[in-house]
């Protein structure tokens, strides 16, 4: 019986050895484990042997069915790696196809500029304000220290709305600047003021590859009691920083704006020719991108604040230029003609 | 304005590179936009003599002149008509560079044998030279001009074309320009000679002046010479005019353009002899008044346009243009000479009513100083003296009824730190202002001065103002850079701000490309809009000049300007345009700013996919465009329904308005058809639009966190039989009305043979679920039979078999 036994198990490891399919392997179970076996017999026959036998036999056939269902286990995954390598083996695919598409659209590069100025003036505590592009003339100019006649109205060519109030004045417009935004900020905000109005700006002008109607700026404002241009200096230089680059120089120059005193015109280095001068900026090496200054304090007085308490700084900026110079996009009207060919660039 | 660098340096010496005085000036506010080199490119070109002119042997219009250049003379073929002997010329060796006078570009001049002669080298035309685009005549020198002499070194130049600031009016002149120069370098500025001998009559005993409107005339000063030779100003004068830019015209029109330049100040010649009454009356124009300016226009005056008059007549526009009757000829041999100062705006409403601009006018609207008058005035009574020949009349006449006492203005160190973040030092300071010709005194403490603006300019009122001469001058760079500090102002993000970000970002991720296009629209592409035209309500506003018919209005819609760029973005698409605008729209309203209503508008045209390899080549439907707008609602978090729309532009059975709230804020459909034809579209095209400004109030806020059961839902399916005007959102409301009913979709949808006509079906999936407790199937088969009865009983609905 024992020597069967040991028959038993020595046939039955051989013969697993040299299974290599599932149904071969069903059938080795059921020939080997399965109810009519030679193992399960011996098993059910244990009880009509004497006591001694019986316990010999007994340990002996439950070592070896261990030993077979260890081994059928065994089988049943080292099968069912094979297929899954075989069958990865078979699925093979051409990977240069092209993959399947979720439907991607892009904002517009002058969006996705504002966006970047944002929260970069937004870091630096501003808050971003919104103010009306049609505006009144007070706004736009008279509460800017640019009376009727004043010079600097020439350099802002005018859209006005065709509607004169009862004096018959034309006193409605397009806004032609951002700072038409900075009375109002005083109007309903107090001290500490930080405030950036970004916007359309309109300008009565032909349209060619520098100048369009409509174009974009933001105008930055801070208000509080001790303002100085060192600051003005500091928030603009780190704007520049952030925006441009840290190896881009940045210089201030005197300049005139009628709501400023001083007046302040900021220039980066020209990214073309690093400084020494080419025909993008005009051979001085410098490229202009914002007019600033400390607030005057006429414009202080009519926001309803005493200049000798409070002092202000105050920028403007045309945003298209910044991705015409980042990108070298040569024409302006390209923001504005919907082409996708163009706009899907960016 | 262009300045040459050789008559700024009659008045200040300037030993600094053209391009680090560039620099220097640019800083301190003057910008010098380019500069150019007259001479720069003259090697071989040297100052001769004509000495000889003879025939060409075979050409009747060619002249073989003979030039002397001081020892040596050569022989050259010229066609030129004004050949002289004794002219002073330019003349150009072989081999000097020259800009062709034909094709106008740089060549280099080659020996060339002209109808059989040998021309050794070649006489000059000022454009050849690139001094001018004259090229008819040779150029003559003047007869000082050194035969010999390279002719960059007797008339080459540097000429800076600078932009001034409309504040400095005084800048507008040489000597301006000095001033600034001095400043910054630390060099004195010497003014030109201004004395002259006076004849022994005074000029009030001949002329008197009265000055009826001051407010529009402060200042009037004149002089008078006698005895004056009209002829041509001398060449240096007239060097210097075209280098400006100007023309010469003659003696005495070029003085007084020369002074302009010079001095800012511009000036007026009268014919003395033309002045009836011998009186100058400064007045308004009388109702009706009527002058002949010396253009030859005749010209209605307005009675707030300021005129010279003698007692007769208007006999000038102030500070606009001469008259007619009273303009310096050939026959003039006296001179009233006027150098006066008007109220800006008076000037510019004149000037601009009449379409006049004037060099004279830009000085006079920027307000040059009244303070100029007198010194001008002196400096070009010495050149009709000098040139001219004349005599002047002894003194001068001023009326200066607009003259202010002028208040030194308080300076501190401790505002200069509060206002640039640096206190220069009171030295620095007043040595800063000194150099620019300001008074400067001590104050009442040591840290404080008392400064008076020099008599040129006229943009110096507050403390701030002296602040900036001292920054500008000492320079921005000694402004140290900080960081604004504390406090911090409170943070309100304005939340329609945050709304339009939210919006454009998210069909941005659907496939939309943001467009960005003019606010101004055509009344032509409104009409498009509509399928049966009629009156827009309200009226779009409109431009006082529009610039072109496309873009007459403010658009009271985005459609318009957004259909157009669909159409021409489709003429070279194959996969289809899908674009969205989110901007203003403005809607007059009475007796305030329009309402600036923030807009969203999407459209889309061309297959579903973009076609693949794989297929998926469908035309959009309503659906998609509807279901584009449940998902931004959905992303937005904000409940939105549909209701039949009635939008003209849409076509009229495919299209709902979109409801938040109750509230209809939107549209979504397929475009009219013959709108999209208006537009020249052929193919389907959906669009919606949303009101953001009326959505903003629903997106403001949080929904609160709701639990997750812990309990399972039951899915169960529900196929029903309803008549074919039955809406998805009829069976729906009543399905969510049972309050076990979390979910509810449909999956299928069928009408056609297999339903009896007028039939349709509509297959849901429905949720249930508790938060209480794992439903029982009866508990589901309840609700799933009281569901259906309600159905039946309301809507005639039917389980299908």
């Amino acid at each position: 019986m024992i020597s069967e036994l040991e028959q038993l198990i020595s046939n039955a490891l051989m013969e697993l050895e040299t299974i290599t399919g599932d149904k071969e392997l069903e059938a080795w179970r059921v020939r080997y484990l399965g109810k009519k076996s030679q193992l399960t017999t011996v098993l059910r026959g244990l009880a009509g042997l004497p006591v001694e036998e019986r316990k010999r036999v007994g340990a002996l056939a439950n070592r070896i069915k261990a030993e077979l269902e260890n081994g059928y286990e065994q089988k049943t995954q080292l099968l069912r790696e094979d297929q899954l390598v075989s069958a990865v083996g078979a699925e093979s695919l051409d990977i240069t196809l092209p993959g399947r598409l979720l439907p991607g659209g892009r904002l517009h590069p002058i969006t996705q500029t504002i966006n970047e100025i944002h929260e970069i003036f937004v870091s630096m505590g501003f808050q971003v304000m919104e103010a009306p592009e049609v505006e009144w003339d007070y706004y736009n100019f008279e509460a800017l220290n640019i009376p009727h006649h004043h010079p600097a109205r020439d350099s802002m060519a005018t859209l006005w709305v065709d509607q004169k109030n009862e004096r018959g004045e034309r006193n409605m417009l397009l806004r032609t600047h951002n700072t038409a935004g900075d009375i109002r900020a005083m109007e309903i905000m107090k001290p500490p003021i930080r405030v950036v109005t970004t916007g359309k700006v309109y300008r009565y002008e032909a349209s060619d590859a520098t100048h369009v109607p409509m174009f974009y700026q933001i105008d930055g404002f801070a208000v509080d009691k001790n303002i100085t241009m060192a600051e003005l200096k500091g928030t603009l230089y780190e704007f520049a920083r952030r925006f441009f680059g840290e190896e881009r120089k940045v210089r201030f120059r005197c300049d005139y704006f009628p709501f400023v005193e001083p007046g302040v015109e900021m220039a980066i280095e020209c990214g073309v020719c690093r400084g020494k001068g080419c025909r993008l900026c005009g051979n001085s090496g410098w490229i202009e991108i914002l007019g600033a200054g400390m607030t005057h304090p006429k414009v202080l007085e009519r926001g309803g604040l005493d200049p000798k308490v409070y002092s202000s700084f105050a920028f403007g900026m045309g945003i298209d230029r910044l991705p015409m110079l980042r990108y070298g996009i040569d024409d302006i009207r390209l923001f504005y003609g919907s082409d996708l060919r163009f706009l899907r660039q960016f | 304005m262009k300045v040459s660098l050789s008559w700024l340096k009659d008045y200040v010496d300037i030993k600094l590179p053209v391009d680090e005085l560039a620099r220097k000036l640019a800083m301190a506010g003057t910008e010098v936009k380019a500069w150019q080199a007259i001479g720069g490119r003259w090697e071989g070109i040297v100052v001769g003599q004509i000495t000889a002119i003879n025939p060409h042997p075979n050409a009747d219009r060619l002249l073989l002149p003979t030039i002397d250049l001081a020892g040596e003379e050569r022989a050259v073929v010229c066609g030129a008509p004004n050949l002289k002997i004794g002219d002073k010329v330019a003349f150009a060796h072989v081999g000097a560079k020259l800009i062709d006078g034909h094709s106008g570009e740089l060549i280099s001049l080659e020996a060339a044998k002209i109808r059989g002669v040998i021309s050794q080298g070649m006489v000059c035309s000022e454009k050849e030279l690139g001094i001018s685009d004259s090229h008819e005549e040779i150029m003559v020198l003047p007869a000082e001009a050194p035969v010999g002499t390279p002719l960059a070194d007797y008339m080459g130049d540097t000429i800076l074309d600078l932009d001034i600031t409309p504040n400095r009016p005084d800048c507008l002149s040489v000597i301006g320009i000095a001033r600034e120069i001095a400043a910054l370098t630390g060099q004195e500025v010497r003014l030109p000679k201004d004395d002259y001998d006076e004849s022994a009559t005074t000029i009030d005993s001949q002329v008197a002046v009265e000055i009826i409107d001051p407010d529009l005339c402060p200042r009037y000063s004149a002089s008078l010479v006698k005895g004056i030779k009209i002829g041509s100003s001398p060449p240096w004068m007239q060097q210097r005019l075209i280098a400006a830019g100007m023309r010469p015209i003659n003696n005495i029109v070029d003085i007084t353009n020369y002074v302009m330049l010079e001095y800012g100040e511009p000036l007026h010649a009268f014919d003395y002899n033309q002045i009836r009454g011998r009186k100058i009356i400064v007045r308004r124009a009388k109702k009706g008044e009527v002058m002949v300016t010396l253009d030859g226009s005749k010209r209605a005056l307005a009675p707030d346009m300021l005129v010279i008059a003698d007692t007769e007549r208007a006999v000038a526009l102030a500070g606009v243009m001469g008259g007619y009757d009273s303009e310096v000829t050939d026959n003039t041999t006296a001179i009233f000479l006027e150098a006066a100062s008007f109220n800006p705006p008076s000037i510019y409403e004149t000037g601009n009513s009449l379409g006049l601009p004037s060099e004279a006018r830009m000085r006079f609207e920027r307000g040059i100083s009244p303070g100029v008058t007198i010194p001008a005035l002196k400096r070009a009574t010495q050149l009709l003296v000098e040139i001219g020949g004349g005599q002047a009349a002894k003194g001068f006449i001023d009326a200066y009824p607009g003259q202010k006492k002028e208040e030194p203005i308080r300076l501190r160190a401790s505002e200069s730190k509060r206002l640039l973040g640096v206190e220069f030092s009171v030295k620095q300071m007043k040595d800063t202002l000194s150099s620019l010709g300001f008074e400067v005194k001590a104050g009442a403490s040591g840290a404080e001065l008392l400064a008076s603006a020099p008599y040129w300019r006229s943009d110096i009122s507050l403390e701030e103002d002296l602040i900036e001469e001292a920054a500008r001058i000492i320079g921005y760079d000694e402004i140290p850079t900080t960081m604004l500090g504390q406090p911090v102002p409170p943070h309100n993000p304005s939340p329609m701000l945050r709304l339009k970000s939210q919006v454009s970002r998210i069909l941005a991720d659907y496939g939309f490309q943001e467009v960005i296009t003019f606010s101004l629209t055509g009344m032509d592409a409104l009409n498009k809009l509509m399928p049966q035209p009629h009156a827009l309500e309200p009226e779009p506003l409109r431009m006082t000049k529009p610039m072109t018919a496309e873009q007459e209005y403010l658009r009271p819609t985005l459609r318009a300007n957004l259909l157009t760029a669909l159409e021409s973005n489709l003429r070279h698409e194959e996969n289809g345009v899908r674009l969205f605008e989110l901007g203003r729209v403005y809607h007059r309203r009475k007796n305030d700013l329009p309402l600036e209503p923030e807009i969203v508008c999407g459209v889309l045209a061309g297959p579903r996919f973009e076609p693949s390899w794989r297929g998926g080549n469908e035309a959009l439907d309503f659906y998609d465009a509807k279901g584009i707008v449940e998902r931004l609602f959905g992303q937005l978090g904000v409940e939105v329904s549909f209701e039949a729309g009635s939008d003209e532009s849409l076509h009229p059975f495919k299209q709902a308005a979109v409801v938040v709230g109750g509230k209809r804020l939107g549209v979504v459909g397929e475009l009219h058809p013959k709108v999209a034809d208006a537009f020249e579209i052929a193919e389907e095209v959906y669009l919606f639009e949303v009101d953001l400004m009326a959505l903003l109030p629903f997106t403001i806020g949080h929904k609160m966190f709701q639990p997750i059961s812990r309990f399972p839902a039951v899915v169960r399916d529900m196929a029903l039989v309803v008549d074919v005007g039955v809406s998805n959102a009829q069976v729906q409301a009543i399905m969510r009305g049972f309050p076990l009913v979390t979910e509810v979709s449909l999956f299928d949808l069928y009408s056609g043979e297999q339903l009896p006509a007028g039939k349709k079906s509509l297959a849901y999936r429905i949720s249930y679920q508790s938060p209480k407790h794992t439903l029982t199937d009866d508990e589901v088969n309840k609700v799933q039979q009281q569901i259906l009865d309600k159905l039946s009983k309301q809507l005639g609905a039917s389980l299908r078999g």
